[in-house]
Protein backbone atom coordinates (compact mmCIF):
# COMPACT_ATOMS: atom_id res chain seq x y z
CA UNK A 1 0.00 0.00 0.00
CA UNK A 2 3.02 1.79 1.20
CA UNK A 3 4.48 1.83 -2.58
CA UNK A 4 0.96 3.12 -4.10
CA UNK A 5 0.92 5.78 -2.21
CA UNK A 6 4.52 6.88 -3.80
CA UNK A 7 3.27 5.99 -6.87
CA UNK A 8 0.56 8.37 -6.66
CA UNK A 9 2.37 11.19 -4.58
CA UNK A 10 5.11 11.43 -7.24
CA UNK A 11 2.56 11.90 -9.89
CA UNK A 12 0.53 14.21 -7.82
CA UNK A 13 3.64 16.17 -7.53
CA UNK A 14 3.96 15.59 -11.31
CA UNK A 15 1.28 17.12 -12.53
CA UNK A 16 1.96 20.63 -10.83
CA UNK A 17 6.21 20.43 -12.27
CA UNK A 18 4.55 21.02 -16.01
CA UNK A 19 2.37 24.09 -17.19
CA UNK A 20 -0.34 22.03 -18.46
CA UNK A 21 -2.01 21.04 -14.87
CA UNK A 22 -2.18 25.05 -14.88
CA UNK A 23 -3.88 25.25 -18.01
CA UNK A 24 -6.28 22.31 -17.90
CA UNK A 25 -7.33 23.67 -14.08
CA UNK A 26 -7.37 27.32 -15.17
CA UNK A 27 -9.35 26.25 -18.19
CA UNK A 28 -11.65 24.48 -16.32
CA UNK A 29 -12.40 27.07 -13.57
CA UNK A 30 -12.48 29.69 -16.46
CA UNK A 31 -15.48 27.67 -18.33
CA UNK A 32 -17.20 26.81 -15.22
CA UNK A 33 -17.18 29.91 -13.36
CA UNK A 34 -18.71 31.87 -16.85
CA UNK A 35 -21.21 29.44 -17.33
CA UNK A 36 -22.44 29.38 -13.73
CA UNK A 37 -22.22 33.22 -13.16
CA UNK A 38 -24.12 33.58 -16.58
CA UNK A 39 -27.08 31.69 -15.07
CA UNK A 40 -27.14 32.06 -12.05
CA UNK A 41 -28.92 35.04 -11.91
CA UNK A 42 -31.41 34.31 -14.77
CA UNK A 43 -32.04 31.59 -12.83
CA UNK A 44 -33.01 33.12 -9.45
CA UNK A 45 -32.65 30.15 -7.78
CA UNK A 46 -30.08 30.09 -4.47
CA UNK A 47 -28.92 26.31 -5.71
CA UNK A 48 -25.70 24.73 -7.66
CA UNK A 49 -28.20 22.91 -10.06
CA UNK A 50 -27.00 25.04 -13.26
CA UNK A 51 -23.62 23.92 -12.34
CA UNK A 52 -24.08 20.17 -11.46
CA UNK A 53 -26.18 20.46 -14.55
CA UNK A 54 -22.98 21.17 -17.13
CA UNK A 55 -20.17 20.02 -14.96
CA UNK A 56 -20.37 16.19 -16.38
CA UNK A 57 -20.23 17.79 -19.69
CA UNK A 58 -16.85 19.71 -18.51
CA UNK A 59 -15.30 17.20 -17.26
CA UNK A 60 -15.60 15.21 -20.24
CA UNK A 61 -12.62 17.30 -21.17
CA UNK A 62 -11.19 17.57 -18.30
CA UNK A 63 -10.41 13.97 -17.05
CA UNK A 64 -8.91 12.97 -19.95
CA UNK A 65 -6.98 16.18 -20.23
CA UNK A 66 -5.48 14.93 -16.73
CA UNK A 67 -4.87 11.28 -17.65
CA UNK A 68 -3.67 11.47 -20.84
CA UNK A 69 0.08 11.91 -20.20
CA UNK A 70 -0.39 9.72 -17.12
CA UNK A 71 1.24 6.31 -18.68
CA UNK A 72 1.77 7.82 -22.05
CA UNK A 73 4.53 9.80 -20.99
CA UNK A 74 6.29 7.24 -18.74
CA UNK A 75 6.44 4.80 -22.03
CA UNK A 76 7.83 7.62 -24.04
CA UNK A 77 10.54 8.30 -21.45
CA UNK A 78 11.46 5.27 -20.83
CA UNK A 79 10.80 5.40 -16.95
CA UNK A 80 8.18 2.65 -17.24
CA UNK A 81 10.62 0.44 -17.38
CA UNK A 82 12.63 1.58 -13.58
CA UNK A 83 8.43 1.79 -12.58
CA UNK A 84 7.65 -1.73 -14.27
CA UNK A 85 10.98 -3.16 -12.43
CA UNK A 86 9.76 -2.34 -8.86
CA UNK A 87 8.53 -4.58 -6.76
CA UNK A 88 4.91 -3.35 -7.42
CA UNK A 89 1.98 -5.19 -8.83
CA UNK A 90 1.17 -3.96 -12.32
CA UNK A 91 -2.73 -2.83 -10.73
CA UNK A 92 -0.62 -1.20 -7.82
CA UNK A 93 0.80 1.20 -10.47
CA UNK A 94 -2.11 1.45 -12.06
CA UNK A 95 -4.06 2.57 -8.97
CA UNK A 96 -1.58 5.00 -7.22
CA UNK A 97 -1.99 7.17 -10.91
CA UNK A 98 -5.87 6.78 -10.15
CA UNK A 99 -5.60 8.52 -7.32
CA UNK A 100 -3.22 10.91 -8.24
CA UNK A 101 -4.77 11.75 -11.31
CA UNK A 102 -8.61 11.71 -8.89
CA UNK A 103 -7.25 13.74 -6.19
CA UNK A 104 -6.17 16.39 -9.26
CA UNK A 105 -9.93 16.62 -9.77
CA UNK A 106 -10.76 17.12 -6.65
CA UNK A 107 -7.57 20.05 -6.38
CA UNK A 108 -10.03 21.67 -9.78
CA UNK A 109 -13.40 20.70 -7.68
CA UNK A 110 -12.07 22.62 -4.81
CA UNK A 111 -11.97 25.33 -6.21
CA UNK A 112 -15.57 25.52 -7.66
CA UNK A 113 -16.73 25.70 -3.77
CA UNK A 114 -16.84 29.48 -3.66
CA UNK A 115 -19.62 29.51 -6.18
CA UNK A 116 -21.45 26.91 -3.18
CA UNK A 117 -20.32 29.69 -0.70
CA UNK A 118 -21.81 32.45 -3.24
CA UNK A 119 -24.82 31.34 -3.52
CA UNK A 120 -25.60 30.47 -0.04
CA UNK A 121 -25.05 33.82 0.87
CA UNK A 122 -27.32 35.28 -1.73
CA UNK A 123 -30.29 33.07 0.12
CA UNK A 124 -33.22 35.17 0.41
CA UNK A 125 -33.55 36.31 4.44
CA UNK A 126 -35.63 33.84 6.23
CA UNK A 127 -34.88 31.32 4.18
CA UNK A 128 -32.35 28.08 5.21
CA UNK A 129 -29.79 27.38 1.96
CA UNK A 130 -29.84 23.63 1.75
CA UNK A 131 -26.62 22.14 1.77
CA UNK A 132 -27.49 18.48 1.16
CA UNK A 133 -28.46 18.72 -2.76
CA UNK A 134 -24.34 20.27 -2.89
CA UNK A 135 -23.03 17.99 -0.82
CA UNK A 136 -24.68 15.12 -2.34
CA UNK A 137 -23.66 16.77 -5.81
CA UNK A 138 -19.88 17.35 -5.35
CA UNK A 139 -19.95 13.34 -4.35
CA UNK A 140 -21.65 12.62 -7.45
CA UNK A 141 -19.08 14.31 -9.66
CA UNK A 142 -16.19 12.85 -7.64
CA UNK A 143 -17.96 9.42 -8.48
CA UNK A 144 -18.47 10.33 -12.38
CA UNK A 145 -14.50 11.28 -12.47
CA UNK A 146 -13.52 8.77 -10.98
CA UNK A 147 -14.93 6.55 -13.73
CA UNK A 148 -13.45 9.09 -16.34
CA UNK A 149 -10.12 8.86 -15.00
CA UNK A 150 -10.17 4.89 -15.03
CA UNK A 151 -11.24 5.05 -18.42
CA UNK A 152 -8.72 8.02 -19.53
CA UNK A 153 -6.16 5.98 -17.79
CA UNK A 154 -6.37 2.82 -19.96
CA UNK A 155 -6.34 5.40 -22.85
CA UNK A 156 -3.59 6.98 -21.89
CA UNK A 157 -1.66 3.27 -21.41
CA UNK A 158 -2.37 2.58 -25.19
CA UNK A 159 0.28 4.43 -26.47
CA UNK A 160 3.39 6.61 -25.96
CA UNK A 161 1.79 9.54 -27.83
CA UNK A 162 -0.45 11.52 -25.08
CA UNK A 163 -2.59 13.34 -27.27
CA UNK A 164 -3.88 9.98 -28.58
CA UNK A 165 -4.40 9.59 -24.85
CA UNK A 166 -6.93 12.55 -25.05
CA UNK A 167 -8.60 12.23 -28.22
CA UNK A 168 -9.15 8.37 -27.20
CA UNK A 169 -10.36 9.26 -23.23
CA UNK A 170 -12.36 12.00 -25.05
CA UNK A 171 -14.38 9.49 -27.19
CA UNK A 172 -14.87 7.08 -24.37
CA UNK A 173 -15.87 9.44 -21.67
CA UNK A 174 -18.31 11.20 -24.02
CA UNK A 175 -19.23 8.22 -25.23
CA UNK A 176 -20.65 7.29 -21.81
CA UNK A 177 -22.10 10.76 -21.39
CA UNK A 178 -23.97 11.20 -24.92
CA UNK A 179 -25.30 7.20 -25.05
CA UNK A 180 -28.70 8.36 -23.23
CA UNK A 181 -29.65 11.56 -25.11
CA UNK A 182 -31.67 10.38 -27.31
CA UNK A 183 -32.83 7.77 -25.24
CA UNK A 184 -36.44 9.57 -25.71
CA UNK A 185 -36.87 8.33 -29.20
CA UNK A 186 -35.96 4.84 -28.74
CA UNK A 187 -38.27 1.96 -27.63
CA UNK A 188 -38.16 1.86 -24.11
CA UNK A 189 -36.56 -1.16 -22.99
CA UNK A 190 -33.88 -0.05 -25.25
CA UNK A 191 -33.65 3.73 -24.01
CA UNK A 192 -33.56 1.78 -20.23
CA UNK A 193 -30.71 0.18 -21.11
CA UNK A 194 -29.43 3.34 -22.48
CA UNK A 195 -29.94 5.49 -19.60
CA UNK A 196 -28.32 2.79 -17.51
CA UNK A 197 -25.23 2.91 -19.20
CA UNK A 198 -25.06 6.66 -18.82
CA UNK A 199 -22.81 8.54 -16.49
CA UNK A 200 -25.40 11.45 -16.87
CA UNK A 201 -27.75 9.49 -15.90
CA UNK A 202 -26.83 8.39 -12.34
CA UNK A 203 -25.16 11.62 -11.59
CA UNK A 204 -28.63 13.16 -12.06
CA UNK A 205 -30.07 10.55 -9.56
CA UNK A 206 -26.92 11.51 -6.93
CA UNK A 207 -27.30 15.27 -7.40
CA UNK A 208 -30.89 15.25 -6.97
CA UNK A 209 -29.77 13.90 -3.33
CA UNK A 210 -30.25 10.68 -3.32
CA UNK A 211 -27.65 8.01 -2.90
CA UNK A 212 -28.58 4.74 -4.59
CA UNK A 213 -26.64 1.87 -4.18
CA UNK A 214 -27.63 1.20 -8.52
CA UNK A 215 -25.86 4.16 -8.84
CA UNK A 216 -22.99 3.80 -6.62
CA UNK A 217 -22.77 -0.07 -8.17
CA UNK A 218 -22.79 1.41 -11.61
CA UNK A 219 -19.67 3.54 -10.73
CA UNK A 220 -17.80 1.05 -9.44
CA UNK A 221 -18.50 -0.70 -12.00
CA UNK A 222 -17.12 1.13 -14.26
CA UNK A 223 -14.22 2.45 -12.47
CA UNK A 224 -13.02 -1.07 -11.91
CA UNK A 225 -13.65 -1.88 -15.62
CA UNK A 226 -11.27 1.07 -16.60
CA UNK A 227 -8.57 -0.20 -14.10
CA UNK A 228 -8.79 -3.42 -15.21
CA UNK A 229 -7.97 -2.51 -18.88
CA UNK A 230 -5.31 -0.55 -17.68
CA UNK A 231 -3.55 -2.95 -15.46
CA UNK A 232 -4.22 -5.90 -18.41
CA UNK A 233 -2.91 -2.97 -21.21
CA UNK A 234 0.30 -2.21 -19.46
CA UNK A 235 0.96 -5.94 -18.55
CA UNK A 236 1.09 -6.02 -22.55
CA UNK A 237 3.83 -4.13 -22.43
CA UNK A 238 5.97 -6.66 -20.78
CA UNK A 239 5.20 -9.38 -23.45
CA UNK B 1 18.97 -22.74 -1.27
CA UNK B 2 20.80 -22.88 -4.57
CA UNK B 3 24.31 -21.15 -4.15
CA UNK B 4 24.14 -19.40 -8.00
CA UNK B 5 22.83 -15.74 -7.79
CA UNK B 6 21.14 -16.37 -11.60
CA UNK B 7 20.17 -19.19 -13.27
CA UNK B 8 18.92 -19.05 -16.83
CA UNK B 9 17.44 -22.48 -18.13
CA UNK B 10 16.87 -22.90 -21.89
CA UNK B 11 15.43 -19.09 -21.99
CA UNK B 12 13.55 -17.88 -25.30
CA UNK B 13 12.08 -14.80 -25.83
CA UNK B 14 9.84 -13.95 -28.52
CA UNK B 15 9.02 -10.64 -29.87
CA UNK B 16 6.13 -10.88 -32.30
CA UNK B 17 7.89 -12.63 -35.10
CA UNK B 18 11.57 -11.92 -33.99
CA UNK B 19 13.16 -14.60 -31.72
CA UNK B 20 15.16 -12.65 -29.28
CA UNK B 21 16.26 -15.67 -27.32
CA UNK B 22 16.71 -19.19 -28.13
CA UNK B 23 17.14 -21.43 -25.48
CA UNK B 24 19.83 -19.40 -23.21
CA UNK B 25 21.26 -21.10 -20.23
CA UNK B 26 23.88 -20.20 -18.14
CA UNK B 27 24.21 -20.16 -13.98
CA UNK B 28 26.12 -17.13 -12.02
CA UNK B 29 27.36 -17.91 -8.54
CA UNK B 30 27.18 -15.52 -5.81
CA UNK B 31 29.40 -12.42 -5.83
CA UNK B 32 30.86 -13.05 -9.37
CA UNK B 33 31.16 -9.84 -11.62
CA UNK B 34 30.02 -11.37 -15.08
CA UNK B 35 30.45 -8.92 -18.31
CA UNK B 36 27.77 -9.79 -20.98
CA UNK B 37 28.90 -8.87 -24.40
CA UNK B 38 27.28 -9.15 -27.94
CA UNK B 39 26.17 -7.42 -31.16
CA UNK B 40 23.71 -5.03 -31.30
CA UNK B 41 20.76 -7.24 -30.99
CA UNK B 42 22.04 -10.47 -29.79
CA UNK B 43 19.78 -10.87 -27.08
CA UNK B 44 21.67 -8.91 -24.46
CA UNK B 45 19.00 -6.47 -23.14
CA UNK B 46 16.35 -9.06 -23.30
CA UNK B 47 18.10 -11.23 -20.86
CA UNK B 48 18.57 -8.16 -18.62
CA UNK B 49 15.61 -6.82 -18.57
CA UNK B 50 13.71 -10.82 -18.31
CA UNK B 51 16.16 -10.85 -15.34
CA UNK B 52 15.45 -6.98 -14.01
CA UNK B 53 11.55 -8.23 -14.53
CA UNK B 54 10.06 -5.96 -16.79
CA UNK B 55 9.52 -8.21 -19.58
CA UNK B 56 8.28 -12.13 -19.61
CA UNK B 57 9.86 -14.86 -20.76
CA UNK B 58 8.39 -16.80 -23.47
CA UNK B 59 10.17 -20.50 -22.47
CA UNK B 60 12.68 -21.96 -20.33
CA UNK B 61 13.12 -20.57 -16.37
CA UNK B 62 14.70 -17.40 -14.92
CA UNK B 63 15.68 -17.62 -11.41
CA UNK B 64 16.96 -14.75 -9.51
CA UNK B 65 18.18 -15.72 -6.17
CA UNK B 66 16.36 -19.26 -6.56
CA UNK B 67 12.73 -17.11 -7.17
CA UNK B 68 11.67 -17.68 -10.55
CA UNK B 69 10.54 -14.51 -12.04
CA UNK B 70 7.64 -15.88 -13.83
CA UNK B 71 6.56 -17.46 -10.95
CA UNK B 72 7.13 -14.29 -8.25
CA UNK B 73 7.90 -11.39 -9.65
CA UNK B 74 7.63 -8.83 -7.34
CA UNK B 75 9.56 -10.93 -4.84
CA UNK B 76 12.31 -11.72 -7.38
CA UNK B 77 12.68 -7.92 -7.91
CA UNK B 78 13.33 -7.13 -4.33
CA UNK B 79 16.55 -8.77 -5.01
CA UNK B 80 17.60 -6.76 -8.32
CA UNK B 81 19.10 -3.62 -8.83
CA UNK B 82 18.59 -2.42 -12.39
CA UNK B 83 20.02 0.16 -14.46
CA UNK B 84 18.22 -0.24 -17.37
CA UNK B 85 19.70 0.91 -21.11
CA UNK B 86 19.93 4.51 -21.39
CA UNK B 87 19.44 5.06 -17.61
CA UNK B 88 15.69 6.24 -17.81
CA UNK B 89 14.93 9.01 -15.10
CA UNK B 90 11.96 11.28 -13.79
CA UNK B 91 13.26 14.84 -15.49
CA UNK B 92 11.45 16.84 -13.50
CA UNK B 93 12.31 15.39 -9.99
CA UNK B 94 14.91 16.61 -7.99
CA UNK B 95 17.94 14.13 -7.47
CA UNK B 96 16.91 13.86 -3.26
CA UNK B 97 13.08 13.73 -4.43
CA UNK B 98 13.87 10.98 -6.60
CA UNK B 99 15.81 8.78 -4.46
CA UNK B 100 12.64 8.97 -1.32
CA UNK B 101 10.56 8.22 -4.38
CA UNK B 102 12.93 5.23 -4.97
CA UNK B 103 12.79 3.94 -1.64
CA UNK B 104 9.47 4.52 -0.94
CA UNK B 105 8.02 2.96 -3.65
CA UNK B 106 10.89 -0.66 -2.86
CA UNK B 107 9.56 -0.74 0.65
CA UNK B 108 12.66 0.86 2.14
CA UNK B 109 11.69 0.94 5.90
CA UNK B 110 11.34 3.96 7.70
CA UNK B 111 13.71 3.91 10.52
CA UNK B 112 16.87 3.02 7.75
CA UNK B 113 15.46 5.41 4.58
CA UNK B 114 17.37 8.12 5.47
CA UNK B 115 20.61 6.32 6.23
CA UNK B 116 20.22 4.13 2.78
CA UNK B 117 19.69 7.20 0.75
CA UNK B 118 22.16 9.00 2.49
CA UNK B 119 25.20 5.82 1.92
CA UNK B 120 24.11 5.97 -2.11
CA UNK B 121 24.18 9.87 -2.04
CA UNK B 122 27.97 9.09 -0.83
CA UNK B 123 28.70 6.29 -2.50
CA UNK B 124 28.10 7.79 -5.84
CA UNK B 125 29.36 11.23 -5.12
CA UNK B 126 25.71 13.13 -5.78
CA UNK B 127 26.38 14.95 -2.61
CA UNK B 128 26.72 18.66 -4.60
CA UNK B 129 23.35 17.74 -7.07
CA UNK B 130 21.05 16.39 -4.52
CA UNK B 131 18.97 19.29 -4.81
CA UNK B 132 18.97 19.88 -8.52
CA UNK B 133 16.82 18.79 -10.99
CA UNK B 134 17.73 15.25 -13.17
CA UNK B 135 17.39 17.57 -15.96
CA UNK B 136 19.94 19.70 -15.53
CA UNK B 137 22.23 17.17 -15.03
CA UNK B 138 25.12 15.87 -16.76
CA UNK B 139 25.26 12.56 -18.60
CA UNK B 140 27.67 11.69 -15.82
CA UNK B 141 25.87 12.81 -13.00
CA UNK B 142 22.76 11.49 -14.64
CA UNK B 143 24.41 8.00 -14.41
CA UNK B 144 25.42 7.92 -11.10
CA UNK B 145 21.71 8.57 -9.90
CA UNK B 146 20.99 5.83 -11.88
CA UNK B 147 23.65 3.39 -9.47
CA UNK B 148 22.58 5.43 -6.75
CA UNK B 149 18.75 4.14 -7.79
CA UNK B 150 19.78 0.29 -8.07
CA UNK B 151 21.86 0.05 -5.58
CA UNK B 152 19.30 2.36 -2.39
CA UNK B 153 17.95 -1.28 -1.09
CA UNK B 154 21.23 -2.55 -0.99
CA UNK B 155 19.91 -5.61 -3.47
CA UNK B 156 22.29 -9.05 -3.72
CA UNK B 157 22.67 -8.48 -7.77
CA UNK B 158 22.84 -5.37 -9.69
CA UNK B 159 22.18 -5.77 -13.37
CA UNK B 160 23.97 -2.90 -15.14
CA UNK B 161 22.75 -2.21 -18.94
CA UNK B 162 25.87 -0.65 -20.73
CA UNK B 163 26.67 1.43 -17.53
CA UNK B 164 29.22 3.63 -19.34
CA UNK B 165 27.91 4.30 -22.64
CA UNK B 166 27.96 8.23 -23.45
CA UNK B 167 30.22 9.26 -20.89
CA UNK B 168 33.79 10.65 -21.71
CA UNK B 169 36.62 9.14 -20.57
CA UNK B 170 37.08 10.27 -17.14
CA UNK B 171 33.28 9.66 -16.49
CA UNK B 172 33.74 5.98 -17.27
CA UNK B 173 36.89 5.27 -15.24
CA UNK B 174 34.70 6.70 -12.30
CA UNK B 175 31.89 4.26 -12.71
CA UNK B 176 34.51 1.63 -13.68
CA UNK B 177 35.47 2.24 -10.12
CA UNK B 178 32.41 2.80 -8.49
CA UNK B 179 31.27 -0.41 -10.27
CA UNK B 180 34.45 -2.38 -9.38
CA UNK B 181 33.84 -1.28 -5.21
CA UNK B 182 30.41 -2.56 -5.67
CA UNK B 183 31.52 -5.75 -6.95
CA UNK B 184 33.05 -6.32 -3.83
CA UNK B 185 30.19 -7.23 -2.23
CA UNK B 186 27.36 -7.98 -4.35
CA UNK B 187 26.53 -10.00 -7.91
CA UNK B 188 27.31 -8.03 -10.86
CA UNK B 189 25.93 -8.59 -14.32
CA UNK B 190 27.10 -5.41 -17.03
CA UNK B 191 26.29 -5.55 -20.57
CA UNK B 192 29.11 -3.39 -22.10
CA UNK B 193 30.47 -2.53 -25.87
CA UNK B 194 33.77 -1.54 -24.34
CA UNK B 195 35.87 -4.78 -24.38
CA UNK B 196 39.07 -3.14 -22.00
CA UNK B 197 36.20 -2.37 -19.67
CA UNK B 198 35.47 -6.42 -19.22
CA UNK B 199 39.19 -6.80 -18.34
CA UNK B 200 39.28 -4.29 -15.64
CA UNK B 201 35.94 -5.26 -13.89
CA UNK B 202 34.90 -8.44 -15.11
CA UNK B 203 36.08 -12.04 -13.85
CA UNK B 204 34.24 -13.66 -16.42
CA UNK B 205 32.68 -12.89 -19.36
CA UNK B 206 29.67 -14.14 -21.56
CA UNK B 207 29.67 -13.60 -24.85
CA UNK B 208 25.81 -13.86 -26.43
CA UNK B 209 25.07 -14.17 -30.23
CA UNK B 210 21.85 -14.49 -31.78
CA UNK B 211 19.83 -15.30 -28.15
CA UNK B 212 22.31 -18.12 -27.97
CA UNK B 213 25.50 -18.35 -25.85
CA UNK B 214 28.46 -18.53 -27.91
CA UNK B 215 31.13 -18.21 -24.95
CA UNK B 216 31.46 -18.12 -21.09
CA UNK B 217 34.95 -18.42 -19.64
CA UNK B 218 37.25 -16.53 -17.22
CA UNK B 219 38.53 -12.80 -18.02
CA UNK B 220 42.18 -14.16 -18.34
CA UNK B 221 41.45 -17.14 -20.13
CA UNK B 222 39.57 -14.89 -22.83
CA UNK B 223 42.53 -12.33 -22.72
CA UNK B 224 44.81 -14.89 -23.80
CA UNK B 225 43.23 -16.27 -26.56
CA UNK B 226 43.25 -19.31 -28.15
CA UNK B 227 47.04 -18.73 -29.61
CA UNK B 228 48.46 -17.37 -26.11
CA UNK B 229 49.40 -14.34 -24.66
CA UNK B 230 52.73 -11.98 -26.38
CA UNK B 231 55.16 -9.90 -24.68
CA UNK B 232 56.90 -7.49 -26.28
CA UNK B 233 60.76 -6.80 -25.67
CA UNK B 234 62.91 -4.31 -26.36
CA UNK B 235 66.64 -4.70 -25.25
CA UNK B 236 70.09 -3.77 -25.53
CA UNK B 237 73.73 -4.96 -24.10
CA UNK B 238 74.52 -3.53 -20.99
CA UNK B 239 78.02 -2.74 -21.81
CA UNK B 240 77.11 -0.64 -24.75
CA UNK B 241 78.19 -2.98 -27.59
CA UNK B 242 76.56 -4.49 -29.91
CA UNK B 243 74.32 -7.62 -29.82
CA UNK B 244 74.33 -10.82 -32.22
CA UNK B 245 70.48 -10.99 -33.00
CA UNK B 246 70.66 -14.66 -33.65
CA UNK B 247 72.75 -15.57 -30.26
CA UNK B 248 70.00 -13.14 -28.34
CA UNK B 249 66.99 -14.90 -30.15
CA UNK B 250 68.22 -18.23 -28.80
CA UNK B 251 68.58 -17.41 -25.32
CA UNK B 252 65.02 -15.94 -25.24
CA UNK B 253 63.93 -19.04 -27.02
CA UNK B 254 65.80 -21.31 -24.08
CA UNK B 255 63.57 -18.86 -21.70
CA UNK B 256 60.86 -21.06 -19.70
CA UNK B 257 57.75 -20.68 -20.80
CA UNK B 258 57.94 -18.82 -24.41
CA UNK B 259 56.74 -21.18 -27.40
CA UNK B 260 58.05 -18.86 -30.49
CA UNK B 261 60.23 -15.65 -30.51
CA UNK B 262 59.62 -13.34 -33.65
CA UNK B 263 61.48 -10.34 -34.53
CA UNK B 264 59.82 -7.04 -33.56
CA UNK B 265 60.41 -3.63 -34.00
CA UNK B 266 63.72 -2.22 -31.93
CA UNK B 267 64.88 1.68 -30.53
CA UNK B 268 67.73 2.56 -32.54
CA UNK B 269 70.87 0.28 -34.45
CA UNK B 270 72.11 -0.38 -30.46
CA UNK B 271 68.82 -2.03 -29.56
CA UNK B 272 66.46 -5.40 -31.06
CA UNK B 273 62.97 -6.03 -30.65
CA UNK B 274 61.10 -9.31 -29.84
CA UNK B 275 57.95 -10.56 -30.02
CA UNK B 276 57.60 -13.69 -27.22
CA UNK B 277 54.88 -15.94 -27.88
CA UNK B 278 53.24 -17.90 -24.81
CA UNK B 279 50.74 -20.31 -24.34
CA UNK B 280 49.91 -20.53 -20.77
CA UNK B 281 52.68 -19.34 -18.62
CA UNK B 282 53.70 -15.29 -18.46
CA UNK B 283 57.54 -15.48 -18.99
CA UNK B 284 57.92 -12.20 -17.91
CA UNK B 285 59.93 -12.99 -14.76
CA UNK B 286 62.27 -16.05 -16.31
CA UNK B 287 63.07 -13.35 -19.03
CA UNK B 288 64.41 -11.22 -15.92
CA UNK B 289 66.14 -13.96 -15.02
CA UNK B 290 67.78 -14.28 -18.43
CA UNK B 291 68.70 -10.84 -18.50
CA UNK B 292 70.60 -10.81 -15.86
CA UNK B 293 72.20 -13.72 -16.70
CA UNK B 294 72.76 -12.73 -20.44
CA UNK B 295 73.72 -9.21 -18.96
CA UNK B 296 70.89 -7.51 -21.13
CA UNK B 297 69.13 -3.94 -20.48
CA UNK B 298 65.48 -4.66 -21.23
CA UNK B 299 64.45 -1.24 -22.45
CA UNK B 300 60.67 -2.41 -22.66
CA UNK B 301 58.88 -5.06 -21.63
CA UNK B 302 54.62 -4.94 -22.61
CA UNK B 303 52.25 -7.59 -22.77
CA UNK B 304 49.84 -7.19 -25.42
CA UNK B 305 46.71 -7.81 -24.05
CA UNK B 306 44.48 -7.14 -27.39
CA UNK B 307 43.24 -10.82 -27.76
CA UNK B 308 39.85 -10.26 -26.16
CA UNK B 309 38.97 -8.68 -28.99
CA UNK B 310 40.39 -10.64 -31.53
CA UNK B 311 38.10 -13.32 -29.53
CA UNK B 312 35.04 -11.03 -29.61
CA UNK B 313 35.32 -10.27 -33.11
CA UNK B 314 36.00 -14.21 -33.86
CA UNK B 315 32.81 -15.13 -31.51
CA UNK B 316 30.24 -12.81 -32.95
CA UNK B 317 31.37 -12.89 -36.44
CA UNK B 318 28.77 -14.14 -38.58
CA UNK B 319 30.70 -16.60 -40.65
CA UNK B 320 32.04 -17.89 -37.35
CA UNK B 321 32.25 -22.10 -38.31
CA UNK B 322 31.86 -23.08 -34.51
CA UNK B 323 30.99 -20.30 -32.05
CA UNK B 324 32.45 -22.21 -29.35
CA UNK B 325 35.96 -23.14 -30.02
CA UNK B 326 37.42 -20.29 -27.86
CA UNK B 327 35.72 -21.24 -24.93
Amino acid sequence: MNSTLAVARREFKTFFASPIAYIVLGGFLLVSGWLYFSTLLLAGQASLRNFFGFAPVLFVVLVPAITMRSIAEERKSGTLELLLTMPLEDWQVVLGKFLASVGMVGVGLMWTLPYAFTVAGLTATGSVFDWGPVIAGYLGLLFLASSFVALGLWASALSKNQIVGFIVGLIVCFAFYFVDKFAALLPASLGQVLEYLSVDYHFENIARGVLDTRDLLFYGSLTAAGLLFTTRTLSASRQ
Amino acid sequence: MSSSMIRIESLTKRYGPTEALKGLSFEVPRGQVVGFLGLNGAGKSTTMRILAGYVTPTSGKALVGGIDVAVDPVAARRLVGYLPENNPLYEEMMVIDFLRFIADVRGVPADVRSTRIKNAVERCGLGAVIGKDIGQLSKGYRQRVGLAQAILHEPDLLILDEPTSGLDPNQIVEIQNLIRELGREKTVILSTHILPEVQAMCSRVLIIKNGVLATDNSTERLALGDEGGAVTVVLASRHGSSLDAAAVQRALEAVPGVAKVETGEAEGSASLGFLLRYAVEDPRRALFEAAVKNEWVLLEVHRAQTSLEDTFRKVTAEDATDPRKAA
